[in-house]
């Protein structure tokens, strides 16, 4: 069982790392849609899965936000991708599912995940 | 929405909107009066009264992206679709004030679900706001208060991925399951 006392623990070793991480700028930031529309179309999962993959691949200069309705409510879940110097990425009808590769080839090896986004999924 | 920690996700936003300190959130279980009790509570601008009764029509919204509202009138027809009732209480400069009874056993009363996702969405999304989400029964309670966390951590952000694991196991180890 989780108790305070291993959180003072854990603040007590992150003590010691602090700093390490980069500031906001030059931050890669994965915004997802967490309006009444995005939750009812299933954007907490897709939110969890990007806090966790991240994570999991401790990618310090990576910023996982919300945001309220976009406007394009008949694509939701929908995540913005903004990487520095480039154009931002619009994917839509998300699941968690593709998070994964969004993260490996998109946000770490640089390649847009084409078939994810707004361009080939909008009629 | 699929389980009422969604609802209670969306409406919370409308407190975090509302530029509040502290949101608190209760679900109340009382197997006796056969209810089931959601309570989101902020020190957020708060509304007119008439912008309060406004609020739950689906045709009113003060954002300008779309011309529907659907968040308070989605949790409204989900209480009130179980035999229970639904209320805001708003003062302006004072903070807004949701309640939703359920019908606890309901066939139509939708499972509470994934309330520990829905906590660390509003940690993570929103860290300099204060979350206090109590879960009770009878026989049983569970609070987290993130100004407790705060107060160990000091400078150690709340949303590091390591303090967001830390809560994420905090409350699923802790909270206790609902009872139907």
């Amino acid at each position: 069982m989780k108790s305070l006392a291993e959180l003072q623990a854990l603040r007590d070793s992150m003590k010691n790392k602090m700093g390490i991480r980069s500031d906001e700028s030059g931050c890669t930031r994965i915004v997802v849609g967490m309006a009444t529309c995005g939750i009812a179309a299933g954007a907490r999962p897709v939110l969890t899965a990007f806090t966790e993959e991240v994570g999991k691949r401790n990618l310090t200069n990576v910023a996982v936000s919300q945001t309220g309705c976009i406007g394009i409510c008949q694509y939701e879940p929908v995540v913005e991708v903004y990487v520095p110097g480039q154009e931002k990425v619009t994917y839509v009808k998300m699941t968690a599912d593709k998070v994964a590769k969004i993260v490996n080839d998109h946000i770490v090896n640089g390649n847009v995940v084409t078939e994810y986004t707004i361009g080939a999924n909008a009629k | 929405m699929q389980e009422l920690s969604l609802n209670i996700l969306d409406i919370v936003q409308n407190s975090v909107k509302a530029k509040a300190s502290l949101i608190t959130i209760r679900v109340i279980e009382d197997i006796h009066a056969d209810t089931l009790t959601i309570t989101i509570a902020d020190n957020g601008c708060g509304m007119s009264e008439e912008t309060a009764k406004a609020a739950v029509d689906p045709f009113y919204t003060t954002r300008t992206t779309r011309k529907v509202g659907l968040g308070l009138p989605f949790i409204k027809m989900a209480a009130e679709m179980t035999g229970g009732s639904f209320s805001i209480q708003s003062a302006i400069g004072v903070g807004t004030t949701v309640t939703a009874v359920f019908g606890l056993r309901h066939i139509d009363r939708m499972p509470l679900g994934d309330m520990c996702s829905t906590m660390l969405t509003l940690v993570s999304g929103s860290p300099q706001i204060d979350f206090v989400y109590t879960h009770l029964n009878a026989e049983q309670d569970f609070i987290m208060d993130t100004r407790q966390f705060k107060e160990i951590l000091g400078d150690v952000p709340l949303n590091a991925p390591e303090i967001l694991n830390f809560i994420k196991d905090y409350i699923s180890e802790n909270d206790f399951p609902f009872v139907v």
